[in-house]
């Protein structure tokens, strides 16, 4: 079992979760409640990692956030190493690999309150952040929560991505996902197995526990 | 304009067409009536400031909440609105407590708790303050929804078919809480309905909409009564439409004479129309009275008119009759009696009756040429 690599891949699906949670509630929040010239195209554009090859993102990413490109020289002049084959450089591509996992069912889940939901609060006086916090959020959790545990089982077991971009550099950007690979590569069928093992119970888990407490909320609700 | 009550002005050309303008005074109940998409709910939310119009201005007590030439639109959360929605729309996710506590955020916790079991207990709803919307009835959740509205002690209450979602027994009920509650409301009180019938018990005046006009104004009765127009008279239900000439004006006795399909008939004085003048009038079914077929009675000297049965509705209690009078080629009269005097009368398809039209519900309207009923004669 290597400890590190999965580490590593909990980190970076922790991580990733926490950036993607603010962003997609704001833009699945505003793609749900605004019609605006041109939303197809932005909810197409959003959902792009969804059918692009892991592998062809990965080349767009790596070469966008290379040694060569103005990113990559900014970063590196800012930071003192490269972005490419860094934690920092994982961590933007699986953000930008996960959009779709993230801003989809938070969008669904804001777009399932009835609008005269909203209508109610604002005649009841409720400020916009009031109405989001009391109202929406709540009656939205159920997708958003889904988002969250897509967006972290998504990430547990990315694999193309992480490999153009990360490379496989042991406690950096070597995930879980690169060393069941690599053991299996090896010829240690054991070793990839019990870790195969692990990604499969940890997905399982978040994944039923989302599913729990999903169902508890609608069942609450109905009273 | 006058500083007490709502003044509504709306006019825009699109996307949904408006020309409307309505007032309501402090404590009364203003029912605006037309069929669906005649742009009832638009009026409503645009007075809660969910939407707003092109052109217009809307000033409530004083102050303006929308006028288009000065650029001023205040935001709904600041207009201090009571609106029950057709579908309650209530937090589905609050108990019924929380919901009302929601709407009144300016007061301390304590306060709001204290107040929002006092206004639940007003719409008779204690004991079910912690339940969630699934688990109250339909007649319970428009409670709430009014418990809700009430709880910002609002400037203005909006009721946009508040008795939609509920069954008959329920709606029966809730009109009774209605009107005892309205009785304690100094607010002006807007219901929006389709329901004629649910206009007339509880409004004290009544707006005729049709694509987003306002038609006309006044008090129930009188609006389905005496329609200012054709499209009124359609839209009131009224269904006896039919053209006239005057005759003559008789001011000692309160009677206009009309001249309708060779018969003289009597109506309630209407000195607005000129003798020799074509009219359009209306008679609603109330006004008209069979004669009995076996013993005729001295009520039938007012404005008698005969003809034979062409259709005979039962319609649950009652019986829907039309009669061809004059000939089945012109537009028949209607008229509902009750299933026993049908049948005490042995009316049926095809059978002669007389009919009395009472004078004091014949009403005249101008001729309307271009807007005119199905084939008036």
């Amino acid at each position: 079992m290597d400890w590190s690599a999965l580490g590593l891949s909990l980190k970076l699906a922790a991580w990733t979760v926490l950036i993607l949670l603010p962003l997609g509630i704001w833009a699945g929040h505003a793609l749900a409640a605004h019609q605006f010239r041109g939303k197809a195209w932005v909810e197409a554009l959003l959902a792009l990692p969804l059918v692009l090859p892991p592998t062809v993102l990965g080349y767009y990413l790596l070469v966008a956030m290379g040694g060569a490109s103005p990113v990559g020289q900014f970063y590196e002049s800012w930071v003192g190493r490269p972005l490419v084959f860094s934690f920092e450089g994982l961590l933007v591509a699986s953000v930008l690999f996960n959009i779709p996992f993230a801003i989809q069912p938070m969008q669904r889940g804001f777009e399932s309150i009835a609008p005269e939901v909203r209508d109610a609060a604002a005649c009841c006086g409720l400020s916009r952040w009031r109405t989001l916090w009391r109202i929406e959020l709540p009656l939205a959790w159920p997708g958003i929560l889904s988002a969250m545990v897509l967006t972290f089982a998504h990430t547990l077991g990315e694999f193309g991505v992480v490999l153009m971009v990360g490379g496989s550099i042991p406690g950096e950007t070597k995930t879980v996902a690169i060393a069941i690979y690599d053991r299996v590569q090896a010829f240690d069928t054991a070793g990839a197995g019990v870790m195969s093992a692990a990604l499969l119970l940890i997905s399982l888990i978040a994944i039923g526990a989302a599913y729990f407490t999903t169902s508890r909320s609608r069942l609450r609700r109905r009273g | 304009m006058a500083d007490h009550g709502i003044h509504v002005r709306l006019c825009q050309s699109g996307p949904i067409p408006l020309d409307a303008a309505l007032d309501c005074a402090p404590g009364e109940v203003l029912a605006l009536v037309g069929p669906s998409g005649s742009g009832k709910t638009t009026i409503l939310r645009a007075i809660a400031g969910l939407l707003r119009v092109r052109d217009g201005a809307i000033a409530c007590n004083g102050d303006c909440w929308f006028d288009a030439q000065r650029d001023v639109f205040v935001a709904a959360r600041r207009r201090r609105v009571g609106y029950v929605f057709q579908s309650y729309a209530l937090f589905p996710h609050l108990s019924a407590l929380h919901n009302v506590m929601e709407a009144m955020l300016e007061l301390p916790v304590a306060e709001r708790e204290r107040r929002a079991r006092d206004v639940l207990a007003r719409v008779r709803l204690s004991g079910l303050e912690d339940r969630v919307p699934a688990a109250l009835s339909g007649g319970q959740q428009q409670r709430v929804a009014v418990a809700r509205a009430l709880a910002r002690e609002p400037r203005v209450l909006l009721l946009d078919e508040p008795f939609s979602a509920v069954d008959r027994a329920t709606r029966q009920r809730l009109y009774r809480e209605l009107a005892e509650l309205r009785r304690e409301l100094a607010m002006p009180v807007i219901l929006v309905t389709h329901d004629l019938d649910e206009a007339l018990m509880l409004a004290d005046r009544l707006c005729v909409l049709h694509q987003g006009r306002t038609l006309q104004s006044g008090a129930p009765y009188d609006v389905m009564t005496r329609p200012g127009t054709v499209e009124v008279a359609q839209l009131v239900g009224l269904r006896n439409v039919f053209r006239a000439g005057v005759l003559a004006h008789d001011s000692a006795r309160g009677v206009t004479f009309i001249e309708w399909r060779k018969h003289r008939l009597e109506a309630r004085l209407q000195r607005d129309f000129a003798v020799g003048q074509q009219v359009t009038w209306v008679i609603p079914q109330g006004h008209i009275v069979l004669h009995r077929r076996d013993r005729p009675s001295r009520g039938e000297r007012e404005n008698p008119v005969s003809g034979a049965v062409l259709e005979c509705l039962p319609l649950g209690e009652n019986v829907a009759l039309t009669v061809a009078v004059n000939g089945p080629d012109r537009p028949p009269l209607f008229l509902t009696v009750p299933a026993h005097t049908a049948r005490r009368n042995g009316i049926a398809q095809g059978v002669e009756i007389g009919v009395s039209l009472l004078a004091e519900g014949i009403h005249l309207m101008p001729a309307d040429e271009t807007r005119t009923p199905a084939r008036p004669a």
